[in-house]
């Protein structure tokens, strides 16, 4: 029995340890089998340095023909299952070919990294980092361990915000005037802004505020787009008449939104849009629809 | 189909009531673990229940009241959970997460009432943004309930002077203009209701619109008890942006409703103050609002407020609130041209009333007021419209209600103006309301010129005004009438004769136009008061000023004359006759003897030609016969000649024992005791045997026709007039005649063919007793009797 499990057991154990894990800010990433797991949380130009230790099982030794750490920065298309486009790619060379008979640590760094763009998980995308382990070997296969890590990237306060304001309407049946105070907007952050209504001759039963994301991936033809409603929030109840002014208050907090991706690496986009809905009473819906960009500002 | 509806309705009360209790429970589960994070989720659940368009406003207040005692419980929670260290700050933006609008306003405000309550921000900020968002609900009756949970919750943390909340940031401008702007907003969304749905659930809509009328009102109702708005705050901000939104609103229910509001929350004083500027509103309203209504209601506010203390008067005066009153109704006339006649009466008899309790002493106003009403109502015809007739006569009454006094009215020379317009029916009540007031207050009138007003007013009575409606009439109450016109007439008295005489004719020339079936009613009291003045001038024969005076007894007695002779002519002749010898004993008394000859005739004439009734005759007969004894002022000659025709009138009369009594009566006529030249015994006793003779004609007539001799009571009385003059000392009256005439009695009542009749025996027996004491009592009677044997 006992020999049967070891046949399949990988020869050795390998731990990566971040030297930093105890101080890190973990974040919660789903990974490929669609579980949460904690993983720590880098951003660009972060100095990245673990260890690695390799262990072999007991009473057995690891001929290898040398051990290398690489940092990888993927971005996962799913309509093209299994090809990766590595967008960075570091290695450090930790052994040179020989035998591993117990426990051996190897420390590494790799300092001020570029990593321009951040881990992200979308409908038909993922960008990911990782580090990953390889323990060469002539038979047997590689010996290869991952660990994932998140990046996020933050952004200043924008130095031009202007707000967006517009006139819309049909002709003879609605007008309106919105306006939100801003066209640029962090994760937490909260739209402000209100709607006119210049011209209403239809009986409007209701008015939502919608934040959807729209994904675009792929170039040309095989460009693929795909929206998702993140928020939908009701601003108006009821029948408005000319002259009213209704006000928005919209907090993102509370929900799951994305900063914008604009072209990462030629393969996707992530955008991010607010959308006014009226709806009559025939459920017929009026809406207009304005980018907003998002972004990360770093916690205060 | 109404019926199901109403089915149906019932059905979704309940199944909101469940869906809510449901979602109350989780709540209270969660509010019981302090579970924040489900609390929030399940009371916007619960609260989604109140987003329902099914109901109406009675239903959805059913539902809107049990919710509102669950958020109670949660803003206890609310309460603690800040206590136990969560940021009030955070719990507001926490609460605005939820999706649906509605349970995020309403957990908005619950939340927005601790973080006041709290202090960490400024009352003001809360309630600015509270306001603000509320805007989002746009449906109706979801908006009124929810603004009027807002003016819940925030009416005991409003920045008021006093008040907790009040800081340097805070004052209580902020506390108006958020009240204010709530009110805007929530009166809006009220008249917005109105526009909304199809035109045949009118009714329906405004039946559900009343209902929610106290929501809207309730805002001013706040306004009204925040401590700090002073009059200065008022008059430039309240009152104005209050008006504005009415106003403008331009809607029906919304204007009158709201205008009576207004005027029923705010000191009185306040309105006494902004006159200007809330009168100034009233003609911007909707031409079918009932303005009357409101305006009375405001006037008659301003007029108890006016009798409330004397200190309050000035002020009154100091707004000159009457003519601001009037020219606001002048206005209000003028801008609705299809105000009923009822509205605009209406409206000056509240302006009437106000100005009689508030300047009782401004008759020129009240004047002024019917005036206002004449011109309004110049150009129309008479009125037909009940009510309106019924508000012109309280409009009418209103002056004599409160001066108590007619002559006060008399002074108003638009009010005979006024009773113009009502139709004759009315105008007799009118009249008859006058002449009450005058006889309940003993008002004195004592000039012609109120008399002849007097009289202008109560024409209704004295003439036919048209001829139309004169059968309906009903008997009594038509002799009711006159009667309260005679002793209206009795009423009119002044000291001056010479006014007198200037009453009398002015009376005069009015009833004289009365027509037959008043005269008879009107005629006598003139003549008595006419007598009264007479006599009156004949107590003070002594002119005191030596001058030339027009008023005589004789122009009076002229005047009489030709009065009385219009009785004549109608006919009522009976009267006539009476009210002549009654002028002639007058004439009598101020030995005036031909003017006094000259009624006599007239008496004698309407005798001979008028009366031909044999009962009007006696009794006209015994009149003439007892004036004329009581005349001392004729001569020999006119005497001889008036008796004469008296005793010859007597004398033909129809029935014998009417004959025979004429007769022993003329005998007075010949011997007057205190006249010594009138004792002429000769002619007495020709009278009484005359008598005599007339009264056995009697008897044997009785006794050929009926088979039985009559009473003997004609005797007996004949006798007793043989006593008086034979105690008088006639000396033609001997002891023989009368002797003899007690045997004939004592014969007759014996015989056997009289009849029984105990009352003639006992007047006989009596009248012997009489004799029998006067001879007991002895002296000079005595022995004159003591020769008859009885």
């Amino acid at each position: 029995m006992n020999f049967l499990l070891g046949a399949f057991k990988p020869a050795c154990n390998i731990l990566i340890t971040f030297s930093d894990a105890k101080t890190r800010k973990q974040v919660p990433m789903k990974n490929e089998n669609g579980q949460m797991v904690m993983v720590p949380l880098f951003q660009s130009q972060e100095n990245i340095a673990a260890k690695i230790s390799i262990e072999p099982l007991q009473g057995k030794k690891i001929e290898h023909n040398g051990v290398k750490v690489e940092l990888l920065g993927q971005i996962e298309m799913y309509f093209d299952r299994g090809n990766f486009y590595d967008f960075t790619s570091l290695v450090r060379e930790l052994d040179v070919p020989g035998d591993i008979y117990e426990r051996k640590t190897y420390p590494f760094e790799f300092s001020t990294v570029e990593m321009p763009y951040e881990t992200y998980s979308g409908v038909n995308v993922r960008l990911r980092y990782v580090l990953k382990v390889t323990v060469s070997r002539n038979y047997g296969g590689s010996i290869v361990e991952y660990q994932d890590f998140m990046v996020r990237n933050y952004s200043p306060p924008p130095s031009i915000n202007n707000s967006i304001k517009m006139e819309v309407g049909i002709e003879d049946c609605l007008h309106i005037e919105f306006e939100y105070n801003k066209s640029k907007y962090h994760l937490k952050d909260v739209i402000i802004g209100k709607i006119y209504f210049l011209l209403v001759r239809i009986k409007i039963k209701n008015m939502d505020l919608e934040i959807r994301r729209r994904e675009s991936t792929g170039s040309g033809a095989n460009t693929h787009v795909e929206t998702e409603t993140l928020a939908k929030y009701e601003l108006m109840d009821g029948a408005p008449v000319r002259g009213e002014s209704i006000p928005i208050r919209l907090f993102l907090s509370p929900y799951e939104l994305t900063p914008t991706h604009r072209n990462i690496n030629n393969k996707f986009s992530v955008k991010n849009y607010l959308n006014l809905v009226l709806v009559d009473e025939e459920d017929r819906r009026y809406f207009k629809q304005q980018e907003i960009t998002i972004y990360r500002l770093l916690d205060s | 189909m109404i019926a199901d509806g109403v089915e149906d309705e019932e059905k979704w009360l309940a199944a909101g009531i469940a869906g809510l209790q449901q979602n109350a429970f989780y709540m209270h589960r969660a509010l019981d673990s302090n579970n924040l994070r489900d609390a929030l989720k399940y009371s916007a659940q619960m609260l989604s229940e109140l987003r329902t368009s099914r109901l109406s406003p009675h239903k959805y207040y059913e539902l809107y009241m049990r919710a509102f005692d669950e958020l109670r419980k949660l803003e206890m929670f609310f309460k603690e959970e800040t206590r136990r260290g969560c940021s009030i700050v955070d719990l507001y933006e926490l609460v605005q997460h939820a999706g649906n609008i509605l349970p995020r306003l309403y957990l908005l405000c619950t939340v927005g009432s601790v973080y006041i309550k709290s202090k960490e921000a400024p009352a003001k900020d809360v309630l600015k943004d509270l306001v603000e968002m509320c805007r989002g609900i746009q449906h109706p009756v979801r908006g009124l309930f929810l603004r009027s949970y807002l003016a819940q919750v925030s009416r005991d943390k409003l920045p008021d002077i006093g008040s907790e909340y009040e800081g340097d940031a805070d004052t209580v401008v902020d506390a108006v203009e958020f009240v204010l702007q709530n009110f805007t907003e929530m009166n809006k969304l009220w008249v917005r209701m109105q526009h909304q749905g199809p035109t045949r659930e009118k009714e329906k809509r405004e039946k559900e619109r009343s209902e929610l009328r106290d929501l809207v009102g309730k805002n001013l109702h706040v306004l009204s008890q925040i401590e700090g708005i002073d009059l200065d705050m008022y008059k430039e901000t309240v009152l104005p942006r209050v008006l504005e939104q009415v106003v403008n609103c331009k809607d029906e229910i919304a204007q009158y409703y709201l205008m009576d509001c207004i005027i029923q929350v705010f000191p009185d004083e306040y309105h006494l103050q902004t006159l200007d500027v809330l009168l100034g509103a009233f003609p911007q309203l909707q031409p079918t609002v009932d303005i009357k209504t409101v305006l009375s209601r405001l006037m008659e506010r301003l007029s108890n407020y006016a009798a409330s203390s004397a200190d309050v008067l000035p002020e009154f005066l100091q707004v000159e609130a009457f003519s601001k009153l009037n020219n606001a109704i002048g206005k209000v006339i003028e801008v609705q041209p299809d105000m009923p006649i009822l509205g605009v009466i209406t409206l000056y008899s509240s302006l009437l009333t106000f100005t009689l309790h508030v300047h009782p002493d401004r008759l020129d106003y009240a004047d002024q007021v019917l005036g206002a009403c004449v011109k309004k109502l110049s150009g129309k015809e008479k009125l037909e419209d009940k009510k309106a007739t019924k508000q012109i006569v309280a409009l009418l009454s209103a002056p004599l209600d409160k001066y108590n006094d007619i002559v006060t009215a008399l002074k108003l020379s638009n009010y005979p103006r006024v009773m113009e317009y009502l139709d004759s029916e009315t105008n007799k009540v009118m009249a008859t309301v006058i002449i009450q007031s005058i006889m309940k207050n003993k008002t004195r009138i004592s000039t012609a010129d109120r008399v002849e007003a007097l009289f202008e007013l109560i024409k209704g009575l004295i003439k036919d005004l048209d001829d139309a409606f004169h059968d309906e009439v009903d008997e009594d109450d038509f002799k009711e009438e006159q009667n309260s016109v005679a002793r209206l007439i009795q009423l009119l008295h002044s000291d001056d004769p010479e006014e007198m005489f200037k009453i009398i004719c002015t009376v005069r020339k009015h009833i004289l136009g009365g027509g037959p079936k008043r005269l008879p009613f009107t005629v006598p009291p003139l003549v008595f008061s006419s007598l009264k003045l007479v006599r009156q001038l004949q107590g003070q024969e002594e002119n005191p000023f030596g001058e030339e005076e027009s008023t005589t007894p004789k122009k009076i007695f002229q005047v009489l004359n030709q009065t009385v002779e219009t009785l004549s002519n109608i006919p009522a002749p009976e009267l006539a006759l009476q009210l002549f010898l009654q002028c002639a004993e007058a004439a009598n008394d101020c030995d005036l003897e031909p003017v006094a000859y000259e009624f006599f005739t007239q008496a004698y004439i309407l005798y001979e030609e008028e009366i031909s009734d044999s009962r009007a005759q006696v009794t006209a007969i015994h009149l003439i016969i007892g004036t004329l004894q009581r005349m001392h002022v004729f001569g020999v000659e006119n005497r001889d000649t008036l008796t004469h025709k008296a005793t010859g009138y007597s004398a033909k009369l129809l029935k014998k024992p009417d004959q025979c009594r004429a007769v022993y009566a003329c005998s007075h006529l010949f011997w007057v005791d205190d006249q010594d030249n009138v004792k002429d015994g000769e002619r007495v006793l020709l009278c009484l045997k005359r008598a005599l003779r007339i009264a056995n004609a009697a008897q044997q007539m009785s006794n050929a026709a009926r088979g039985s001799a009559g009473s003997v009571t004609l005797f007996v009385e004949i006798l007793n007039k043989y006593l008086y003059f034979f105690e008088k000392g006639n000396p033609q009256i001997t002891v023989a005649a009368i002797q003899s005439l007690i045997e004939l009695i004592t014969t007759e009542m014996h015989s056997d063919s009289s009849t029984l009749d105990p009352a003639a025996d006992a007047f006989f027996a009596s009248t012997l007793r009489y004799m029998e004491f006067q001879k007991q009592k002895g002296g000079a009677i005595g022995e004159k009797y003591e020769p008859i044997k009885v």
